[in-house]
């Protein structure tokens, strides 16, 4: 870069970095601290004064932990290996064809319904007496009555696993899509097909290799987000014993305090649980790449592989239809007003439970969008403050502070959310719209700031030199010409980001001290039971806001740039 | 019979003789105008303040008529009320705990918890409860408490004006007269119709209130004597007490719905699944649930209600305010609104809550027992003479310790 875009002096700028880490790893470390010491017995406000073990002692007397153990492991391992399959078996075998532009535009409809929601959907379509047991019954199945099969909330927790692999693998095939764009995979897979290749072995070898460090980071968040979800385990999973991370929230928000040494100790080995499984799946990452190697040269074409394609493609539509009539499954129950058993669709009509429920959907709306707003803006700021710092200097961030970055998303929430909850408690912060809204961009910042990050590290710096040589500054080059220039992407990771913050239960529920209801909270306790018309409302009035904060940032821009034609096409 | 029950009866003969002296004290020495001012004082104090209530959020009939009394007292007396909804009151009950150990004894966030059993025995040993209130509040003297002593004694114990009640509970059964000819009229009946029905009946899991209260209703009609139940639980007298319990849950679970291996997480889901048809039978704590149930959709006409022959267990809910709630006069002013005439025939009202009210019908003016004289019965609801005299709540230490041996047996 050339000496006249070098501003003279932009300390602001120059701090942003720094702040940006401070801001959102201080409660993450700081709640790991507040975590760790009473899983060791410290906690002097309820009592704890020295170390112990007793804290353990108690967790593994807990009868219930060998099943709990047995299903968070297994249900987090399998989602992630399912939805992670699915998302690269997907792009390998839809390479350059429609069916991925499809795909990609359908993503933001996968991905903006919270996990909540969707699990809530879900549970509608597959339950015995769901929407897919009356579509077939009493005509298909002979069924007078529901079958009193275990599907929802079974000890496997295979209910669960499918609900994770509904939201896991939309948001992997998005990283992978995002890592495609890094490497000039087009040009690279016509080589290998040249030579004879079939199509997926051809993705396997050539692109597959290139890509996985791309997507490497998200995998372990998926990985650390499914072996320790809680909202999700609360509506899918089997209830007694719960997996790990809602026995954690039971225990934290005990009467009997001593408790709370019990959920810190559970919290600390989900956390190892975590650890454990990122380090494996890295040893796994080893292991295939020396074996994938020797493949790599063997000349095997694979060509008879390219027969599984429309397995593949057939399991990622029916993941995307799964997920469609989930939704559809909540829009009929909402306007339901009598829907017996086996009618397929309700008997009769009603818009009395969203007439009914608008004044309670009033206050959790109001709440869920004020966070996930000022959320979201000041993620953002941070965000384009730490890259325009980087483009302005030629710095790049290094792979550490890439993990840096990712560190909340790869600790379990349940780690670090209770001992953030008793430093805010301490500070007099609890249950404040500041707290709720700092635990949220703590999420919020790591996603929006991947999805930004790329497009402007790509802005083309030929435009930025063009604008200075005819004088302009270095804020007046932001404003006038990078901003508009880069607006689709920007409104797109806010969107990502806005949508993050409405999924957020734990944080909520800890930082809010129960006082601050969202939309998500209200949905998440709505579905212990309760009418499935009015949690059809929550729930889909969970996942329209942040649909509406997608339609927004793909509409606003081809609004805003109506005049101009060369930017009607994305950036 | 009555042998047997003796000493039962001999029991709440004496809970009811205490609670009258629990009352008749400090209300003696009450004067009435001390009374007036001290309310006029609450009411000042009260205006503009917001009462977090922390109450049960999964019942949404509940939640709407919290949404109304909120309404009201925000227009009579300038009191909003923020429904801070639970998924278990031991949520709130342990902010309050978290709360007193951090220091903070004063501007808690919790204003108003709705409350009985171990939870309110938990809070009143622990001292986290503000007053006695009881005898602040002007309608306290409407209610019933000779006629409900479970107004005054929740679980065998005093509540010493600590919590003010707001509704009476009864334990119902209700079943679906379409598919259930003869339902099972007593817990022994109820195996054999489980074992003829596998798959057809459940309870809420048991770590919540309703899934216990059907082992206590269970514990009630096996027990070799009932009258153990009033006096605390303990290792001496637990194992003994509760083994013809265990032996009847062992032939039942395997015939319960999903085998008895998933249970309903309360009761609403409960009454889903009736709804949805994947059970026959199914219980509740409130006599009117199935008529209003019917009323909105949520369960289907042919459904009726019917209690055991032996009896039933019943209860009152209180309403209880922490120690270091901010908005003490606000959260006075709720509890005496729900004690209203009018907040208690709404609440009494089938199509919006039908939980049974607290006061004394024989004691309000005219026009106040007209609301209640008016309000229907609908077809799937019991006659107070079909319901019965509730039996008495055991100690809340049984309840305690039948979750967690369930917990222990079966949760692995």
């Amino acid at each position: 870069m050339g000496a006249a875009l070098q501003p003279l002096s932009d300390v602001p700028l120059r701090l942003a970095p720094p702040l940006t880490l401070a801001l959102f790893l201080l409660p993450v470390l700081a709640g790991l601290a507040g975590t760790l010491l009473p899983a060791f017995g410290y906690l002097p406000a309820l009592g704890g004064m020295h170390l112990s073990l007793q804290p353990w002692r108690d967790l593994f007397a807990w009868p219930g932990l060998v099943s709990a153990l047995r299903l968070t492991v297994t249900s987090g391992l399998l989602a992630t290996a399912i939805a992670l399959t699915l998302a690269l078996a997907l792009a390998a075998a839809a390479q350059h064809s429609r069916l991925l532009r499809r795909a990609q535009s359908a993503l933001p409809f996968l991905l903006a319904p919270p996990h909540a929601a969707m699990a809530i959907g879900f549970a509608f379509l597959v339950a015995p007496s769901g929407w897919l047991a009356r579509l077939v019954s009493p005509a298909l199945t002979g069924w007078a009555q529901p079958p009193d099969w275990l599907i929802l909330q079974d000890p496997l927790g295979l209910a669960l696993t499918c609900g994770l692999v509904l939201k896991e693998a939309p948001y992997l095939l998005l990283m992978v899509l995002a890592g495609l764009n890094q490497i000039d995979a087009e040009r690279q897979l016509i080589v290998a097909r040249s030579l004879g290749y079939g199509r997926l072995q051809a993705w396997l070898k050539v692109i597959l290799p290139q890509l996985y460090p791309q997507i490497r980071l998200p995998v372990y968040a998926v990985l650390a987000f499914a072996l320790s979800v809680v909202d999700v385990a609360i509506i899918l999973g089997p209830g007694a014993p719960p997996p790990l991370g809602p026995q954690i929230l039971t225990w934290a928000s005990d009467p009997d305090l001593s408790r709370s040494f019990t959920a810190s100790a559970a919290a600390m080995l989900q956390l190892g649980i975590v650890l454990l499984a990122i380090a494996l799946l890295r040893g796994l990452e080893g292991l295939a790449s020396v074996l994938g190697r020797r493949r790599i040269g063997d000349g095997n074409r694979g060509v008879l592989l390219d027969l599984t394609i429309p397995l593949w493609r057939g399991l990622a539509g029916g993941i995307a239809l799964i997920a469609a009539l989930a939704l559809l499954a909540l829009m009929l129950w909402s306007c339901a007003a009598a829907w017996p058993w086996p009618a397929a669709l309700p008997q009769r009509w009603s818009l009395r439970t969203w007439l009914a429920q608008a004044v309670a959907l009033a206050d959790p709306l109001g709440s869920t969008l004020l966070i996930g707003g000022l959320a979201t803006g000041a993620a953002l700021c941070l965000a384009l403050a730490c890259l325009e710092h980087e483009a302005r200097h030629g710095v790049r961030p290094t792979q550490r502070a890439l993990w840096l970055l990712y560190l909340p998303l790869l600790v379990p929430q349940t780690a670090f959310l209770f001992g953030l909850q008793v430093l805010l408690v301490r500070l007099g912060l609890d249950g404040g719209l500041l707290a709720v809204t700092w635990s949220h961009m703590t999420f919020v910042l790591p996603y929006l700031f991947l999805a930004l990050a790329d497009p402007w590290r790509h802005f083309d710096p030929r435009l930025a030199q063009t604008a200075a040589s005819l004088g302009a500054g270095p804020w007046r080059r932001f404003l006038r010409i990078k901003l508009p220039l880069l607006l689709r992407p920007l409104l797109f990771a806010a969107a990502i980001g806005f949508a993050v913050s409405v999924g957020q239960y734990l944080p909520t529920l800890f930082a809010g001290a129960g006082r601050i209801a969202t939309l998500t909270t209200e949905a998440v306790t709505l579905s212990g039971g309760s009418n499935r018309r009015i949690l059809a409302v929550f729930a889909l009035a969970q996942a329209a806001l942040p649909l509406l904060g997608f339609a927004l940032a793909l509409g606003l821009p081809a609004l805003i740039h109506r005049r101009r034609a060369a930017m009607r096409m994305p950036a | 019979m009555l042998r047997r029950h003796l000493p039962l009866v001999l029991a709440a003969a004496a809970l009811a003789a205490a609670a009258l002296a629990a009352i008749a004290g400090p209300a003696a020495a009450q004067n009435a105008e001390i009374q007036n001012s001290d309310w006029d004082a609450v009411l000042r104090a009260a205006r503009g303040q917001t009462v977090y209530f922390n109450a049960w959020g999964g019942d949404d009939r509940t939640n709407a008529f919290i949404r109304w009394a909120g309404e009201q007292t925000e227009m009579r007396y300038g009191v909003a009320i923020r429904h801070v909804k639970l998924r278990d009151t031991a949520e709130a009950v342990a902010r309050v705990v978290a709360e007193k150990a951090a220091g903070k004894t004063e501007d808690g966030s919790v204003d108003l918890i709705w409350i009985n059993g171990p939870n309110l025995l938990a809070m009143k040993q622990q001292k986290l409860l503000y007053g006695p209130v009881t005898q602040r509040l002007p309608n306290f003297r409407l209610v019933d408490v000779q006629g409900k002593p479970a107004t005054v004694i929740d679980f065998t114990l005093p509540v010493d004006g600590m919590a003010a009640p707001w509704a009476m509970a009864q334990i119902v059964f209700i079943y679906d007269a379409a598919r259930v000819k003869e339902p099972p009229r007593s817990m022994a009946a109820m195996l054999d119709w489980a074992k003829a029905h596998p798959g057809r009946l459940t309870h809420p899991v048991v770590s919540n209130f309703l899934g216990a209260t059907f082992l206590k209703q269970a514990l009630y009609e096996l027990t070799p004597d009932p009258a153990i139940l009033q006096q605390p639980a303990s290792d001496a007298n637990f194992a003994a007490a509760t083994a013809p319990l265990w032996a009847w849950y062992e032939a039942l679970k395997p015939n319960l719905w999903r085998g008895g291996r998933q249970f309903p997480a309360n009761g609403p889901a409960e009454r889903q699944l009736m709804n949805d048809g994947e059970i026959d039978i199914m219980l509740s704590f409130n006599p009117n649930e199935a008529s209003g149930a019917i009323a909105d959709g949520t369960l289907p006409p042919s459904v009726r209600s019917y209690v055991l022959k032996r009896g039933t267990i019943g209860n009152a809910s209180f309403v209880a305010i922490p120690f270091n709630a901010a908005h003490k006069e606000g959260a006075m002013v709720v509890a005496n609104f729900l004690l209203s005439p009018e907040a208690q025939a709404r609440m009494q009202d089938p199509d919006i809550l039908g939980a049974l009210t607290v006061l004394d019908l024989d004691g309000l003016a005219p026009a106040d027992a007209r609301r209640f004289a008016a309000l229907p019965r609908g077809a799937a609801t019991l006659s107070n003479a079909e319901l019965g005299r509730p039996l008495l709540e055991p100690h809340p230490s049984w309840m305690t310790r039948i979750a967690a041996e369930w917990e222990r047996r079966y949760s692995r």
